[in-house]
C-alpha cells in the first residue's frame, strides 16, 4: 500500500481555481485523536462535579413494591440517592409518537422508572457520589422490591389475546401497523412461471460504540443556564428536549459536543438515563456525570433489526420479476423511543423492498409490537438491511429457482437508467439512479466472469466458494418529510456561518456535527473552494448549540448533502461580501475580481491585487479609509433545506466472495466490492472509508451479532466477549467504485454515503453463502447472523 | 479513599509518579482518574477491545485488565509519550493521511498495537503480510473504519521502515 496524500483534481461544474471538490484532502482535525488529545465527553472533568450510576432492573417486567435507600445514602462519597418519584418532580415523561405514522402509540417514559420496570436495565434509582465507584458501591445497598410481572417477549404472540397488555391504557400491545397493496398482486403471482416464498428472520443488533454513552450536565443555578456536553448526533435536537421536559427555554440550555467515540445512530435518540442526569444536575445544583459502562450499554443502548419477514416473489421464465409481498412482523421492547418514534425502520422496510425494481405489483404488512425487552429504534441504514436482504434474498432465489445468472436478472429488472424521474411500486420518488451502469462498472471491477470460473474450478476440488450480489437505493438528504411533518423538532435544514478573520482566514459555523464521519472536513472543502482560500486557512466548528446556526446534526447521510450545501452557499456569499470590500478599496468592479488561494486576482488575467490578510487589516483596523457610506460585512450565513425532492435516493451494488469450510460451518471472507453513486463526490477518501466501515457493520450483523435475549426477557450476552463484532483478522478487503448522478436539487450535487455499506452487505453475504452451499442441497439459509451451527445444520451435518 | 489505600512509585512517559491508589482501581482508570491522561480510552472493560492498550515495561497490556497497584516499579508509556517522543510519528501521519480512523477513539491503542507489530524481531525489518497485519490488530476493536485503512496505514509505514524494499 502505498498512500499519496491527494487524488488529481476532478474538473466539474464546480471547479474553481485550487477546487478541493473530489479531492481526497485528509481531514483537518485528525492529529489531536491520533495523539490522543481529543476530548470526548467521557474525559471532561469540571469542578464540583459528582458521578451518577443507576440501580437498573435485574427483571423484564416488574412492579416496583419499595425502594428502601437509607443505607445507600449512608455510604461513602454519596450526594444523593433518588428515586424516579422524587426525579420526576423535575422532569416531565415523554411519549414516542409521530403524528404521520398514523395510529403509532406508546405510552409515557419517565427518566427513572415509576412503580413499574418494563426491561431487564430499566433504571430505577440513581445514585449520586463523587466518583463513580463509590455511586456504584452505595447501589449495592440500595433495596428494590419487585414483585415480577409476565413478560412479554415473543413478537409472533405479542398480539394474542391471552398475552399480557404491557401498557394497560393503550389496550393492546400494538405500536404501529401499515398496511400496502399496489397493483394486481394476486393476478400476477397466479400467473408467474415460479413463486418462491421463504421466512425471513434478522438478529436483534445494536451497535457497540467503542465510547459508551455519556453525558455531563451542569446546572448553573446562578445563570439559570444549562450546560450539556453532550457525546450525541443532534445538538439542537437535544437542547429542545432537555429544555422541553425541564421547563426551560431553549436558550437556557447549551448542548456542547465535541469528540464522539462512534455514533452510527446510536446517539441520536433520548436515553432515559442521560435525561436523568441533567435532571440530577438540574437538582442537585452541580456537575453530574454519566458514562454507560459496557453491560449498561448493550441492555439501554437502542437495539435494531429483529424483524421477522415472510416474503415472496413471483417470476417468468424470462426472468421478469411479477410480485414481490412481505409480512414484516417486528418487536421494539416496551416504549417507542423518543423523539424519532420505533415505527421508522419498519415502516422503511414496507418503503424500500422491491426498490430498485420495475416490478409493478407489491403488496407489504408491517406490524410493530411492544414487548419487555431493551428499545429498539434507528439504527445506521434504519431498514435498509432489511428490505435489501428480503429484496436480493428473493432475488436470488428466482434467479436459481429459474436457472438465470444473479446478475443476468438483476438486468432484466433494474430501473433503466434512462427512465428518470420516476418512482418504485410503493411510491418512492427517485431523481436519477444508475443501477445499470453500476452493476456494470461491478461486473467488470470484479472480474466476475473470472471469479465465477475459479469457483467453479475449485468446486471440483472440493472447495466451496460462493458469490452474492445486492443492488441497493439508500435514503438521504432527508427533507422535512422524514420527522418535521410528524411533529417533531428535528430540523432538516442547516446552516453554515463564515467569516473572515483579521489575518485573512476563514472560520465556519455548521450545524452539522462531526463523529468521524469527516463532516468537517467536508464543509472545509466546501467553503475553501466556493471562497477561494487553500485548506489551511479554514478552521470549522461544529457541536455548539449557542455558537452555531440551528441545524440538524448528522444522521440519514445528510451532513456533506445538506451541511455541505449550506457551506458552499456561505463561502460564495462570504465571496461576494469580500469582493465589494475589495472592490472598493481597489476602485475596481467587483464582478471583475475574483478570490484565488487567498488572494484578491483579476478575474481575467489572475493578476494579484490584494491579499486577504491586508483586506482584512483595512476593513477591520482602518475602516476610516474606506469610502464614506461603504459597510464592509465580513460574515456571511447561508441555510440549506432539499426541497424539489423528500429524500435524494442514491443506489449501488454490492458484491461478496467467500469460502465455507463446510466441516466446520465458518465463513471465510475472501473479498467484498461495492459500487455506489453518491452524486457529486466531495471526497472520495471519505466517501470510501464511509462505504468501507458500513460494509464491515453490515458483516458483522450477516454473520456475528445478535442481542441473545431467553423466554423472560433476560439479555445472555451483554459483553463484548460474548457478542462477538467484526475484528480485523475476520474482515476482507473491500473495494469500491462509483457513478456520479448528482442531485439537481442543489448546486453540489452531493447526496449521502453514510449507510449504502450497511444496507447491502447483510444481503449479499447472505447470497454469496447460499450460492456456495447451493451444489451441496442446503436449504437456502434467510436466518441472520449465518452462525457456523446455522450452517452445519443447513448441511445437515449437526 | 479506603484504608486498604497503597503507596506506588512508577515511571510514565519519562515522569516518575507517586501516587497512592484503592487496590481496585485498573491501570487505565489510574491514568485517565488521577493522572489525566485521557489519550487511554474504556472501551469494553475487560479485555476484549484493546482501546485501553498501553505500553509497560516494553509490552502491550490492556490498561483494564491490569490493576494500579501491579504498576509499582514499572514503566508505562501511554499515546500521550509516544507522541511527544516521536516514535510512533510516520504511524499517526499515514493513520491521518490514510483515513485509517473516523472516530479516532481506538486509535491509540491501535497505533500501540500496531507500533508492537512493527518491532516484533521476527520480522527483522521486514513488511509483514496483510494477513499479518490483520492477525496483530484482532484485539482491537475498530467501528468506523472496517480495518481496510487501517491495514493500509500500517502496511506503508512497515514498507517505509523497510527502506522501500518490496
Amino acid at each position: 500500500m502505498k498512500i499519496t496524500d491527494d487524488s488529481p483534481p476532478v474538473l466539474t461544474t464546480l471547479d474553481r481555481p485550487n477546487s478541493y471538490i473530489g479531492r481526497s484532502v485528509p481531514r483537518p482535525n485528525l492529529q489531536r485523536l491520533t495523539q490522543g488529545r481529543g476530548q470526548y465527553v467521557s474525559d471532561v472533568t469540571l469542578p464540583r462535579m459528582a458521578h451518577v450510576a443507576f440501580v437498573r432492573s435485574p427483571h423484564a417486567h416488574a412492579r416496583i413494591t419499595s425502594i428502601a435507600t437509607a443505607a445507600a445514602k449512608k455510604s461513602p462519597g454519596v450526594i444523593a440517592v433518588i428515586t424516579g418519584a422524587e426525579l420526576a418532580k423535575v422532569m416531565t415523561p415523554w411519549i414516542g409518537v409521530l403524528t404521520h405514522l398514523k395510529g403509532l402509540k406508546s405510552a409515557p417514559q419517565y427518566p427513572i422508572a415509576v412503580e413499574r420496570a418494563c426491561w431487564q436495565g430499566e433504571a430505577v434509582c440513581a445514585v449520586v457520589a463523587r466518583s463513580r465507584a463509590e455511586a456504584e458501591d452505595a447501589c449495592e445497598l440500595v433495596e428494590v422490591a419487585y414483585e415480577e410481572l409476565p413478560a412479554v417477549t415473543d413478537p409472533e404472540t405479542a398480539l394474542d389475546a391471552k398475552t399480557p397488555v404491557i401498557h394497560a391504557a393503550l389496550g393492546d400491545n400494538l405500536c404501529f401497523e401499515r398496511k400496502l397493496d399496489v397493483g394486481s398482486v394476486d393476478k400476477a403471482f397466479a400467473s408467474s412461471d415460479a413463486v418462491v416464498e421463504t421466512t425471513f428472520i434478522f438478529g436483534r443488533h445494536t451497535g457497540v460504540t467503542t465510547e459508551a454513552r455519556a453525558v455531563v450536565a451542569d446546572w448553573n443555578a446562578g445563570e439559570q443556564r444549562m450546560i450539556v456536553y453532550h457525546a450525541t448526533q443532534a445538538p439542537h435536537m437535544m437542547q429542545n428536549l432537555f429544555a422541553k421536559h425541564l421547563d426551560l427555554a431553549e436558550h437556557q440550555v447549551r448542548v456542547l459536543t465535541k469528540d464522539v467515540g462512534g455514533s452510527f445512530g446510536i446517539k441520536v435518540h433520548t436515553y432515559a438515563d442521560e435525561m436523568a442526569t441533567v435532571a440530577l444536575s438540574k437538582l442537585l445544583k452541580r456537575p453530574v456525570k454519566f458514562v454507560a459502562d459496557r453491560i449498561e450499554s448493550f441492555v439501554t443502548d437502542i437495539h435494531a433489526r429483529d424483524h421477522r419477514i415472510k416474503a415472496k416473489i413471483g417470476v417468468n421464465k424470462d426472468g421478469t420479476i411479477t410480485a414481490f409481498e412481505i409480512d414484516d412482523l417486528t418487536g421494539i421492547g416496551p416504549y417507542s423511543v423518543y423523539p424519532r418514534t420505533s415505527g421508522i425502520e419498519a415502516n422503511q422496510v414496507v418503503n424500500l423492498t422491491g426498490g430498485p425494481y420495475t416490478c409493478p405489483n407489491y403488496r407489504a404488512q408491517a406490524r410493530v409490537v411492544f414487548q419487555n425487552k431493551n428499545v429498539m429504534c434507528q439504527y445506521r441504514a434504519v431498514g435498509h438491511p432489511i428490505a435489501v436482504a428480503v429484496t436480493e434474498g428473493l432475488v436470488e432465489l428466482a434467479a436459481a429457482k429459474i436457472g438465470m445468472d444473479p446478475l443476468e436478472i438483476r438486468r432484466r429488472n433494474l430501473i433503466a437508467d434512462d427512465a428518470y424521474p420516476t418512482q418504485s411500486a410503493a411510491g418512492l420518488k427517485f431523481e436519477k439512479l444508475s443501477h445499470h451502469e453500476s452493476l456494470a462498472h461491478l461486473d467488470s471491477m470484479m472480474n466476475y466472469a473470472g471469479v465465477r470460473a475459479e469457483q467453479k474450478k475449485l468446486r471440483e476440488q472440493g472447495i466451496y466458494r460462493g458469490i452474492g450480489f445486492a443492488s441497493f437505493i439508500e435514503v438521504t438528504n432527508p427533507s422535512a418529510a422524514f420527522y418535521g411533518v410528524g411533529g417533531a423538532r428535528i430540523t432538516s435544514q442547516d446552516g453554515a456561518t463564515v467569516k473572515l478573520d483579521a489575518q485573512g482566514a476563514i472560520i465556519v459555523h455548521s450545524g452539522v456535527t462531526e463523529q468521524g464521519q469527516g463532516a468537517e472536513a467536508v464543509l472545509a472543502q466546501c467553503v475553501a473552494t466556493s471562497f477561494g482560500v487553500s485548506l489551511d486557512k479554514v478552521r470549522v466548528v461544529t457541536g455548539d448549540t449557542d455558537n452555531t446556526p440551528y441545524g440538524g446534526g448528522t444522521w440519514a447521510s445528510r451532513a456533506a448533502g445538506i451541511g455541505g450545501e449550506a457551506a458552499w452557499q456561505a463561502g460564495k456569499a462570504l465571496r461576494g461580501n469580500v469582493l465589494a470590500v475589495a472592490a472598493s478599496i481597489l476602485q475596481a468592479k467587483p464582478e471583475t475580481l475574483d478570490i484565488r488561494n487567498g488572494i484578491v486576482v483579476d478575474k481575467v488575467t489572475g493578476t494579484e491585487r490584494l491579499p486577504l490578510d491586508e483586506l482584512a487589516r483595512i476593513a477591520y483596523f482602518r475602516p476610516d479609509t474606506l469610502p464614506p457610506g461603504f459597510q464592509a460585512e465580513l460574515m456571511a450565513t447561508r441555510h440549506y433545506v432539499p426541497r424539489a425532492w423528500p429524500f435524494a435516493f442514491t443506489n449501488g451494488i454490492q458484491a461478496s466472495y467467500l469460502e465455507i469450510d463446510v466441516d466446520t460451518g465458518f465463513v471465510k471472507l475472501l473479498k467484498h466490492w461495492c459500487v455506489e453513486d453518491c452524486g457529486t463526490i466531495i471526497n472520495p477518501q471519505l466517501v470510501d472509508e464511509q462505504i468501507r466501515g458500513g460494509v464491515v457493520q453490515g458483516i458483522g450483523a450477516a454473520l456475528f451479532e445478535q442481542c441473545l435475549y431467553d423466554e423472560r426477557g433476560q439479555m445472555l450476552n451483554g459483553n463484548m466477549a460474548d457478542y462477538l463484532v467484526p475484528m480485523a483478522v475476520e474482515m476482507p478487503d473491500i473495494e469500491c467504485g462509483h457513478v456520479v448522478s448528482p442531485t439537481a436539487d442543489s448546486e453540489l450535487g452531493a447526496k449521502g454515503a453514510g449507510e449504502a455499506g450497511t444496507a447491502g452487505a447483510p444481503a449479499c453475504v447472505m447470497n454469496a453463502i447460499n450460492d456456495a452451499l447451493r451444489p451441496l442441497g442446503a436449504k437456502a439459509l434467510t436466518d441472520m447472523p449465518f452462525t457456523p451451527d446455522k450452517i452445519l445444520r443447513a448441511l445437515g451435518k449437526v | 479513599m479506603s484504608d486498604l489505600a497503597l503507596d506506588i512509585s512508577l515511571t510514565v512517559n519519562g515522569e516518575a509518579v507517586h501516587e497512592r491508589v484503592e487496590p481496585r482501581k485498573t491501570l487505565v482508570d489510574f491514568l485517565r482518574e488521577d493522572l489525566s491522561l485521557t489519550g487511554s480510552h474504556v472501551g469494553c472493560e475487560h479485555g476484549v477491545c484493546g482501546a485501553c492498550t498501553v505500553r509497560v515495561n516494553g509490552e502491550i497490556v490492556r490498561g483494564c485488565l491490569m490493576l494500579a497497584v501491579q504498576c509499582d516499579g514499572v514503566k508505562v508509556e501511554t499515546i500521550e509519550g509516544l507522541s511527544d517522543s516521536g516514535e510512533v510519528a510516520d504511524l499517526q501521519t499515514a493513520f491521518e493521511q490514510r483515513n485509517a480512523l473516523q472516530c479516532g477513539y481506538c486509535t491509540p491503542g491501535m497505533i500501540a498495537a500496531a507500533q508492537d507489530l512493527l518491532l516484533q524481531p521476527q520480522l527483522r525489518g521486514g513488511v509483514p503480510s496483510r494477513d499479518k497485519i490483520r492477525e496483530h490488530l484482532s484485539g482491537n476493536y475498530c467501528r468506523c473504519t472496517g480495518y481496510h485503512a487501517i491495514v493500509d496505514a500500517v502496511e506503508s509505514v512497515a514498507q517505509a521502515r523497510a527502506g522501500g524494499k518490496q
